[in-house]
């Protein structure tokens, strides 16, 4: 079986974005980029897959601008064993990325879509769902562990109230959740040997599918910022403000 | 237009999620509700609800068959909403590929019938968007949308037949057992992290907790170590909460903490870090040991 794992190039977990001053997005100039934290956790789930003998092989494919090609490189690091890049200088949104990526896993034939259950720039949380849709495939969302056997697959899915288990036909989609994993860090030999992977380049116009927008972003605002309270030297004195002041309990 | 809402029922009460998601749709005009498993008549009489589509066999909320039927009704709706529950988030974006339009996500405010507000970048930031499709498929946070009372309508309930669902079956659940507050409805919510050291001691939070009829939450560092259960965790990819108070116990207020709890009314912090970013959003701020403050706490409660 073979795993397709989408990854996206985002604004690094750590850095804290700020407003362009027009409104019309978040600052990236000169801003770390990395790979979506839940795509790290869906490549090692991805690895882990063919390490236990379940997958054959692991093919990561991202959906943008030339630059994206360092997370590719990364997740080869991690153990993928080849690379798509579809190059775009647009920002698509989660519906054009699932017609890409129907696309290629179409083409590749993947037994299996391993990624991310949210990019933590959009926060869209859809791709997979859409995608799963439009493949017609069934779904596996916010994955917490999953088991391959008897070509279907288990999965554990976090919910509002507890955990949940679905089984699935393959071929499937998965969306990794927090605790799926935790990522391997890629060593300096692999990340030697991950620059001689193949790493492929399509145009995405080559695939001829639709990548138009639905959503026009009218603007992007800062939110309101609280102001910083004041500091209290007990939990009496804490307890008085609550009720006097504040009047929340 | 009239506006498909997806209700969820859970002991027989329709979730406070959902009330604000019926509230969010009565803004595009008429709303008509679809319940899976049992709870139709819970839905049945939310004020302002017209009819009540009830799909009795359907009951554990398969995103494969629940999509399957929600887009075979979809041509009879402007919109289709449901709370950005775990349920919301599973079922409508897979809607929405059915139908081949882009949902939107977690809104926060309805400027219009076609334009929306939903944070981006954990919450750092607000982006007001357009929708050009003729379905528009959201999911609507709760803590934005005034609830509507349980009782008062009279919906017309209608039965469905519930689609097969050959591709994908339900093994189990598991829920954890709690006599709290639902963590996203309740008044006052409770939060301990990394700083609590271990499970042991994350029950410290539970005397306070019981005094103020609070919910108990947990950063990411806290579950991952094991002191809570995942359901417990607020922030980014967890719980969104927005109480009347949030008390803060030993955690740091990562930007992905912050992302689920900054719009909570009062922001109470107890840390020993003067310097800790949960004190800039903190209304009352304690700095100290929490082992020392939170029995003093629960004292002077
Ligand atoms: C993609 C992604 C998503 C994430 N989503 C979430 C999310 O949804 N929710 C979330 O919470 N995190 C999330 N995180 C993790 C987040 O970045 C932080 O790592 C996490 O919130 C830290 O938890 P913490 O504050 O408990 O731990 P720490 O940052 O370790 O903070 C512990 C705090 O306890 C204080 N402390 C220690 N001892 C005491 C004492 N005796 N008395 C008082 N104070 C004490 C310390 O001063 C410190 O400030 C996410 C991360 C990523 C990458
Ligand atoms: N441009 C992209 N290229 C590749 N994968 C993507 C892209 N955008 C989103 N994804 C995948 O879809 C997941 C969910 O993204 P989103 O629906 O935008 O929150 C991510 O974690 C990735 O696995």
């Amino acid at each position: 079986m073979k795993v397709l794992v989408p990854v996206k190039r985002v604004v690094d977990y750590n850095v804290k974005v700020r407003v362009a001053a027009d409104g019309s997005g978040v600052e990236t100039q000169g801003v770390k980029m990395s790979m979506n934290p839940f795509d790290e956790i869906a490549v090692e789930e991805a690895v882990r897959l063919r390490e236990k003998g379940a997958a054959k092989e692991v093919v990561v494919v991202t959906v943008g601008a030339q630059a994206a090609q360092d997370v590719l490189r990364t997740a080869m690091a991690m153990g993928a064993d080849r690379a798509i890049l579809v190059r775009t200088d647009d920002t698509l949104e989660p519906r054009a990325v699932a017609n890409v990526l129907k696309a290629i896993a179409t083409r590749e034939e993947a037994g299996l879509i391993c990624m991310g259950k949210q990019a933590i720039d959009d926060d869209m949380n859809a791709t997979g769902q859409i995608l799963a849709a439009k493949l017609g495939w069934p779904q596996g969302t916010f994955a917490s562990a999953v088991t391959v056997a008897d070509g279907r697959i288990e999965v554990a899915r976090e919910i509002d109230g507890g955990t949940e288990v679905v089984s699935l036909t393959l071929p499937a989609v998965v969306t990794a959740d927090l605790r799926l994993n935790e990522p391997r860090y890629a060593s300096l030999p692999n990340i030697m040997k991950a620059r001689k992977k193949p790493l492929e380049t399509i145009e995405v116009d080559s695939l001829g599918v639709d990548t138009a927008s639905r959503l026009t972003v009218v603007s992007v605002a800062e939110p309101a910022e609280r102001k910083e309270g004041v500091k209290v030297n007990s939990a009496a004195e804490l307890v008085e403000k609550l009720k006097t002041e504040a009047k929340v309990i | 237009m009239t506006a498909l809402v997806l209700v969820e029922v859970e002991n027989g009460a329709v979730r406070q999620a959902s009330r604000s998601a019926v509230a969010a749709a009565s803004r595009f005009g008429a709303v008509d509700a679809i319940v899976f498993g049992d709870g139709a008549q819970a839905a049945a009489a939310l004020p302002g609800v017209t009819r009540v589509l009830s799909v009795p066999g359907l009951v554990n909320d398969l995103a494969e068959p629940a999509a399957d039927l929600l887009a075979a009704r979809a041509k009879d709706y402007s919109h289709i909403v449901a709370a950005a529950s775990a349920t919301g988030k599973n079922i409508l974006p897979r809607l929405a590929g059915l139908l081949d339009v882009q949902p939107i996500p977690d809104v926060v405010e309805i400027k219009d019938a076609d334009t929306f507000v939903r944070p981006i970048y954990a919450g750092n930031a607000l982006a007001t968007v357009r929708s050009a499709d003729s379905i528009k498929v959201l999911t609507v946070r709760g803590s934005n949308f005034d609830p509507i009372a349980t009782e008062g309508g009279s919906a017309t309930v209608e039965t469905v037949e519930a689609p097969a669902s050959e591709k994908s079956v339900f093994v189990k659940v598991e829920l954890s057992a709690s006599d709290r507050p639902e963590l996203e409805s309740a008044r006052v919510v409770i939060s301990g992290g990394k700083g609590l050291k271990d499970a042991t001691n994350f029950k410290l939070l539970e005397p306070i907790a019981d005094k103020l009829n609070a919910a108990i939450g947990a950063s990411r560092a806290a579950v991952d170590s094991g002191f809570a259960p995942n359901e417990m965790q607020v922030g980014q990819t967890g719980k969104i909460v927005a109480p009347e108070l949030y008390i803060a116990v030993g955690l740091s207020g990562a930007i992905q903490h912050l992302a689920g709890m900054k719009d909570s009314r009062v922001i109470v912090a107890i840390n020993t870090d003067p310097e800790a970013p949960i004190f800039k959003v903190a209304d009352y701020g304690i700095v100290g040991d929490l082992f020392e403050v939170l029995p003093a706490l629960e004292k002077a409660l």
